[in-house]
């Protein structure tokens, strides 16, 4: 039955229409012709009281099943024409295969939704969502409050993985992605301030930038796609394997064990991320105000100080660690989310990343507000 | 068995992972239109020879033929055509589980066939029900099946461009007995009907007594022995005698 030997399935009929003849080889791969063969056939047009298929020369499931159908089309008035001349192996799958291919219909495709029921379903599910993010909280702050109140609880060593995870082993990362932001405002701003003559404002432009908005929110971005992910990817590998239902039957809290350590840890590494991030990122401005617009590194620290507030520095600070627990929450929720194997994983991790940046942009836009009506 | 031809020759076979020496100089024939068992303990490379067998890992050294074709020296095309026809389940079923059950055991005839969509999908519900599952289990998604449900789900894939040979890995591993006792049951119909020549790694020593013609045991990185079950049982190797005639063995024999 290799590929060489093998010849399309044939169908014909004699002249006087009252058998067919199947020829060839009945198996998948030459039954293209015959199938549109059987299926041009209508069902009370034609008829034939036997099909002969002693010159059939091979058959599979695939030709059993089209013989059947073949046999079902030449069906008039309930009688069904005999199928004739094929060898014992042949018969036995034959029967084999209508033996196993009767009852019940096969089931009709799902019908498409209309838009408005698809509405319906995503923001019912949008919804639950939200109660369930909401219940998370509240039993992870909750849990938060009982370690408060007995620091020894919490899981120490997991805190500084976490710490070493997403803090330390970011720095290369948010540095170099800062400071090359430092590069690229300072170079714009550099090129309008220069026509003014104003070439020494790219302190203050730098300096305010990078601190107060740049550098806590490309931060917070970087570590929602590093380590966002990573805690849903983490949770959710262990949701799948149940490793979770195996911590709560040896009478171990997931949140408290899983959860606290990362928004901890994470809610201690990012404001520290942040300030390494401004750094880099002055320090990109410094290299471009030296290079382009010839401000001396001297010159540029000589106005740091009064260019750079400490309101606005403690500002951008101040927004990390709120950054910092969107950031876990929602990662450790998708992780918890997982339902079902791998795949749902890959899912909820996209999710995560996706839903964690967008809150932390729409936080900061929350704050630019909040400090506006503040006035500072 | 008699006069039989060899659907499967291995010769010399050598495999390594590292310095880690799998297969040493294993051989073993696999005749035609029988169910072969492959047994050892864990760690004997059974999985590992089945995946050689598939095509699926490269040894070291030695031949391995295939329905006739020598599996080293084929390209990617003829690959292609030979894996064609070999059907494969794998322990966990390996369904894809982005697809329906249906679009599973479809996969195979769109990629393979030109046969028209509605012909597919009858073919494809027409495997399942050959695997004796439910038409409407095609409707749904591998994780809404159970254990048994997907084993039969993957031996319907297995089966989409009805192929002469199956391997099955571990095929009634994590089965009730009912459930296994019904799967023994198809692997012999579809072995009897189909004139299929199966090859199957497994534990089971109740699924080896009633279903395969042959068993080859292996132990010290090549077949120790190749056999029917009943001739094992009253060999005298150590290693046999502890797998074939220790508590679990002799309460499987007949």
């Amino acid at each position: 039955m290799t590929a060489g030997s093998s010849t399309p399935a044939t169908l014909d009929f004699d002249a006087d229409r009252s058998q067919v003849r199947v020829g060839g080889h009945w198996v998948t791969a030459e039954l293209g012709a015959a199938v549109d063969a059987v299926q041009s056939l209508a069902a009370d047009t034609v008829r034939a009281e036997v099909i002969e298929a002693d010159e059939l020369a091979a058959l599979d499931t695939a030709g059993a099943w089209l013989l059947l159908e073949l046999e079902q089309r030449l069906t008039v008035d309930g009688k069904a024409p005999s199928v004739v001349g094929l060898g014992d192996a042949q018969a036995e799958l034959l029967a084999f295969v209508r033996e196993h291919d009767e009852g019940e219909d096969v089931p009709p495709a799902e019908p498409a939704l209309n838009p408005i029921a698809r509405l319906g379903i995503f923001m019912a599910e949008g919804t639950a969502k939200s109660v369930a993010l909401l219940s998370f909280l509240g039993q992870t702050a909750l849990a938060f409050a009982a370690v408060v109140a007995r620091p020894h609880r919490l899981r120490w060593p997991a805190l500084f993985v976490v710490i070493q995870r997403a803090g330390v082993q970011a720095i290369p990362i948010v540095a170099l992605l800062t400071l090359l932001l430092g590069v690229v405002i300072a170079y714009q701003g550099g090129l309008q301030l220069s026509t003014y003559g104003a070439n020494i404002f790219v302190v203050e432009l730098v300096a305010l930038t990078m601190t107060r908005e740049l550098a806590p929110i490309m931060t917070a971005i970087i570590v929602a796609g590093r380590t966002g992910s990573a805690f849903t990817a983490e949770l959710g590998t262990m949701k799948a394997s149940e490793e979770i239902d195996a911590l709560r039957t040896i009478g171990l809290d997931p949140i408290d064990v899983l959860v606290l350590p990362r928004l901890l840890g994470l809610v201690i590494a990012l404001p520290l991320l942040t300030l390494i991030g401004d750094a880099a990122g002055i320090l990109g401005g410094m290299i471009m105000a030296a290079t382009m617009l010839g401000i001396s590194f001297a010159d540029f620290f000589a106005r740091l100080p009064e260019a750079m507030t400490a309101t606005s520095f403690m500002i951008g600070i101040g927004k990390a660690p709120v950054f910092a627990m969107l950031i876990a929450i929602v990662g450790c929720f998708e992780g918890f989310a997982v339902r079902g194997g791998a795949e749902a994983v890959g899912l909820h991790t996209t999710v995560s990343v996706v839903h964690g940046i967008f809150l932390v942009i729409v936080a900061d836009a929350v704050f630019s507000v909040i400090f506006s009506w503040l006035g500072i | 068995m008699a006069a039989a031809s060899t659907v499967i020759e291995v010769r010399g076979l050598v495999t390594r992972f590292g310095s880690e020496v799998v297969h040493d100089g294993l051989d073993l024939d696999v005749y035609a239109g029988e169910v072969l068992g492959l047994v050892g303990g864990s760690g004997s490379g059974k999985t590992t020879l089945l995946r050689a067998m598939i095509m699926l890992n490269r040894s070291a050294g030695g031949t391995i033929s295939v329905l006739s074709q020598a599996v080293d020296t084929l390209d990617d095309a003829a690959i292609t055509r030979l894996r064609e026809r070999i059907g494969v389940t794998f322990q966990h079923g390996a369904l894809f589980s982005a697809l329906t059950v249906a679009e599973n055991v479809a996969l195979p005839l769109v990629e393979h066939t030109s046969l028209p969509a509605d012909v597919i999908r009858e073919l494809a519900f027409m495997k399942i029900r050959l695997a004796g599952l439910p038409a409407a289990a095609g409707r749904r998604y591998p994780r809404e099946l159970s254990g048994g449900m997907l084993k039969r789900a993957s031996v319907a894939r297995a089966l989409a461009l009805d192929p002469e040979l199956l391997f099955l890995d571990e095929p009634t591993a994590g089965l009730d007995p009912v459930s296994a006792g019904a799967f023994d049951e198809l692997i012999i119909q579809l072995k009897e009907s189909l004139k299929l020549t199966v090859v199957m790694v497994t534990h089971d020593l109740d699924t080896l007594w009633r279903v395969t013609d042959r068993v080859a045991f292996l132990a010290d990185k090549r077949v120790l022995a190749a056999a029917s079950m009943a001739e094992l049982a009253e060999r005298s190797e150590p290693a046999l005698v502890a797998y074939f005639q220790g508590p679990r063995g002799r309460k499987a024999a007949p």
